[in-house]
């Protein structure tokens, strides 16, 4: 950990799935504390994985030299998790969407879509380098997605 | 946190027993490698029973659909057993639910699969 104010706390982590398992069990911990239910618990902390594992493989490309940050904040009506890397940035409308027909039998490319199916706002910030993904659960909503 | 497979021959069918995480990394690997050698062996009607499967990411899901293709392009039958209903949600908002077939009890899978 390198910094905590308030509720805010934020790691910075090497990027390995052993960095990404860590920011998971911080997200599932962190919604737990603060009350939502399992069905939320998961989606929460499942999306909080996939961005990590965007951070981890597609942003910085395991490269030893770069870092994922991940801060953690609950504000009191919502949970806010901002995940950034040092890659080479992503534009997320550049994505295929995963839905369509001809991409359904890919291997790959539904980890932004369950990103933005689990949270009530996914927000992308193209740093220089990298991309900051920020993810936000409101607090006291109904339960959306799956 | 890992995954565990087992399998076992039931009338000309293989069915993995799976359990665990199926995520990014080791269990997605398992999973490729075990698919992969059960089609080396020429066994390619094989039954996923994932009725022990606690969590799959995105990268497990995409495993899952990269081994429906790969068996389907060999010839064989790839089929799903005992969803957990997390897996179910997840596969149903990927609109992959639908382009797997998918079972709920192991006795009728068996009977399911094309027997030559």
């Amino acid at each position: 950990m390198t910094g905590q104010q308030a509720s805010r706390v934020t790691y910075t982590l090497d990027s390995s799935l052993d960095s990404v398992n860590k920011v998971e069990q911080t997200a599932e911990q962190m919604a737990r504390k603060a009350g939502v239910d399992e069905d939320e618990i998961f989606r929460i902390s499942m999306a909080v994985r996939e961005a990590a594992v965007n951070a981890v493989l597609h942003g910085n490309a395991y490269d030893p030299e770069k870092r994922m940050t991940a801060s953690f904040e609950n504000t009191g009506s919502d949970l806010v998790i901002r995940i950034t890397d040092e890659g080479k940035g992503l534009d997320p409308a550049t994505l295929p969407d995963p839905l369509a027909p001809e991409n359904l039998l890919r291997g790959s490319g539904r980890g932004i879509f369950l990103i933005r199916s689990f949270m009530d706002e996914v927000h992308f910030k193209q740093l220089h380098p990298g991309t900051e993904l920020t993810l936000i659960k409101h607090l006291g909503t109904a339960p959306t997605g799956a | 946190m890992s995954m565990k497979i087992s399998t076992r021959q039931v009338d000309g069918i293989t069915i993995m027993d799976l359990g665990g995480r199926i995520t990014l990394g080791e269990g997605s690997v398992q999973l490729r490698d075990s698919v992969r050698d059960l089609l080396a062996k020429g066994q390619k009607k094989i039954l996923l029973n994932l009725g022990e499967v606690n969590y799959i990411d995105s990268s497990g899901i995409g495993e899952l659909v990269s081994a429906y293709t790969t068996v389907r392009n060999q010839g064989g039958e790839l089929k799903l057993l005992n969803l957990t209903r997390k897996v179910h949600d997840l596969l149903q908002i990927t609109k992959l639910y639908t382009v797997f077939d998918v079972k709920d009890d192991e006795a009728s899978a068996i009977a399911s699969y094309a027997h030559a």
